[in-house]
């Protein structure tokens, strides 16, 4: 757990970096090296292609929210889960996680057992758009790691969520 | 001070041994007169309509001061009348006087019922403390019936110095079960999850202590998160669920040895374990590509077997008393509800159908009640018969959640979630009638409370 939330934070900061490096890329060198990736046609914004930074920069997002007590992948969800497909047909090799979360206003248990609901029900969606399902692990932490603090309403929407991460 | 905790309980014959030398009177014979029937000192458990018992438990004197790796004989005699005050009122049934005052040591089997009697007590308990030659300790418990002046229990427990808070309870108890007719439960332990942290990264240990708080112990290093631990009943095995090494399953920790094993070893999430009463197998959860059903496993491990197969989730089973039958929750009708079932997962029947759902259900020690979460606005700690019915709120906060019942199944203990961006739970404990609710003081904030059978 403590090495998922290492990683989890070391994304944040390649992110923060990348926005950044936006900034003035006009200035930078190539970077040396750093044209592996160019038959994407999207290297040179410091990330590996293939990478959780790719991936991340590359999706319309990499959470899904559900409805209270719910595990259908709605229009919106399906629309970014669509940008998470095309990335991912693009790095066949690459392995994710799907986490499933859930907010706070139901039982641990039952909640252990939704968040892999929403989990699998999201394997299922990228598996019907054609991503080999053996490439996708799903863990539950039921109402474990909410993103949002707060005891309301908003709050709960944003915790009932499926993460995707990218394990390069 | 990890395995050998046996407690030598002798019902020792005190008058005829032990305190022969010491004692001048014999303990006054039962007055019989004052002995009909209806006129028996009883506490009523039932209503919570009458008022506390008063009673009085004096400090336990010496028969000589000595030293012990537990502390002095005297004061020891101090501190273990305070757990038997303290047990005695937390069960909200007793009102230990203050009025209270030095009993000598050849008062022990002889009381001055006048004076207790004019310190608001119809009962009193009254102990010694001795070092025996062997490096264990005796201690004596009395209970006498104030106004009647008679004798109504005594029993000695003799041990080990690392023990002794637990010749204190065991003291409670006898007055406890003589008064109220009801089990003991005072001798138990709890295990739970120590938080703390920030809401959105709790870091969460297992715990153990007494049921009253004391000998706390943390069992895992918080590390990775651990959640619902519950007693086997040999006392010795802890089955919880922890996600080391992001596999969140079910593991089997023995206190003893401080080392734990995997219980089912596949790629699926296995959660919600409980032992069944006679200790072999364990009843738990499993997801399999989205479904949650019930399965048993051997305590030892090996195959699963299954028990439901509905498409939804199942879980939070337990096991009747007798281990034939099982209750647990679905929400195959559409939300969380309670069901009950024959052990093989035949007969299934819904037992909940209130507005609401209602989750985490757990059959009573003594077998005439499940306890559970009703959600419904506020998250409350609920109990009904076993047929479904005679439904009973027992507390109205904002997220109270978990019942585990105590061995004697006549007090719930229960986590209550603190609402907004603090992330705090508390343990929390409240009685059949609802009224004696209390918290549970504990280092950290607590979660997942199960409460162990009572000590032998």
């Amino acid at each position: 757990m403590a090495r998922l939330t290492t990683t989890i934070l070391l994304g944040t900061a390649l992110l923060a970096t990348a926005a950044c490096s936006k900034k003035r890329p006009e200035v930078l060198p190539p970077a040396p090296g750093g044209e592996v990736g160019s038959g994407t046609g999207q290297a040179g914004d410091g990330f590996a292609p293939g990478s959780r930074g790719d991936f991340e920069r590359s999706v319309t997002s990499n959470t899904i929210n559900f409805a209270l007590d719910s595990y259908d992948i709605d229009a919106r969800a399906r629309s970014i889960l669509d940008t998470q497909a095309q990335w991912l047909a693009r790095y066949p090799n690459v392995p994710i996680t799907l986490e499933g979360h859930a907010d706070e206003r139901g039982t641990r248990e039952y909640n252990l057992a939704l968040g892999d609901r929403r989990a699998n029900a999201t394997k299922n969606y990228l598996a019907g758009r054609g991503i080999n399902p053996a490439r996708i692990s799903t863990i539950s932490y039921g109402k474990e790691r909410p993103v949002a603090l707060g005891s309301d309403e908003s709050s709960w929407a944003q915790n009932r969520r499926a993460v995707t991460i990218v394990l390069n | 001070m990890l395995l050998n905790h046996r407690l030598l309980a002798l019902a020792l014959l005190l008058s005829g041994t032990a305190l022969s030398a010491q004692t001048a009177p014999p303990a006054p014979a039962a007055a019989p007169a004052a002995q009909e029937q209806g006129d028996e000192l009883v506490v009523d458990v039932e209503g919570g309509i009458s008022a506390p018992l008063g009673i009085a438990i004096p400090a336990m004197p010496t028969v000589a001061v000595a030293s012990t790796p537990a502390g002095r004989t005297d004061e020891l005699g101090r501190q273990l009348a305070q757990i038997v005050t303290s047990d005695l009122r937390n069960s909200g049934l007793f009102k230990p006087t203050s009025q209270l005052k030095d009993v000598a040591f050849g008062e022990v089997t002889a009381p001055t019922f006048d004076y207790w009697a004019s310190a608001s007590a119809s009962a009193l308990v009254q102990g010694f403390v001795r070092a025996n030659g062997d490096g264990t300790l005796t201690v004596g418990c009395y209970l006498y019936d104030v106004f009647s002046r008679a004798e109504l229990a005594r029993q000695g427990f003799v041990v080990p110095p690392s023990d002794w808070r637990r010749a204190g309870h065991k003291c409670a108890d006898m007055v406890y079960a003589k008064l109220t007719g009801e089990g003991p439960y005072f001798d138990s332990r709890v295990v739970y999850v120590s938080e703390t942290g920030p809401k959105g990264k709790r870091i969460k240990r297992l715990a153990i202590m007494d049921q009253d708080g004391a000998n706390h112990r943390f069992l895992t290093n918080g590390q990775s998160i651990v959640l619902t631990p519950r007693f086997a009943p040999n006392q010795q095995t802890i089955v919880y669920m922890s996600y080391v090494g992001d596999k969140p399953a079910i593991y089997v920790y023995d206190i003893g040895s401080g080392k734990q094993r995997l219980l089912v070893n596949n790629p699926n999430l296995t959660f919600a374990p409980r032992a069944s009463p006679d200790g072999k197998w364990v009843l738990f959860s499993m997801a399999v590509a989205g479904n949650t059903d019930l399965y048993r496993v051997s305590m030892s491990g090996g195959s699963p077997q299954r028990l439901t197969e509905s498409p939804g989730i199942d879980t939070g089973g337990s096991y009747s008393p007798d281990g034939s039958r099982i209750v647990f929750e679905s929400d195959r009708s559409g939300g969380q509800q309670l069901y009950t079932m024959n052990a093989d997962g035949s007969n299934q029947q819904r037992i909940s159908f209130g507005g609401g759902r209602y989750a985490t259900p757990v059959w009573s020690p003594r077998g005439d009640l499940i306890a559970y979460t009703r959600i419904s606005g506020n998250f409350r700690i609920g109990i009904m018969s076993p047929a479904g019915g005679n439904e009973k709120l027992l507390t109205d906060e904002w997220q109270d959640e978990g019942p585990s019942w105590s061995p004697n199944g006549r007090v719930l203990t229960f986590y209550r979630q603190g609402r907004g961006g603090s992330g705090k739970a508390d343990l929390w404990s409240v009685d059949l009638t609802g009224v004696n609710e209390r918290r549970i003081a504990t280092p950290l904030d607590g979660s997942d409370p199960g409460w162990g059978p009572l000590r032998p």
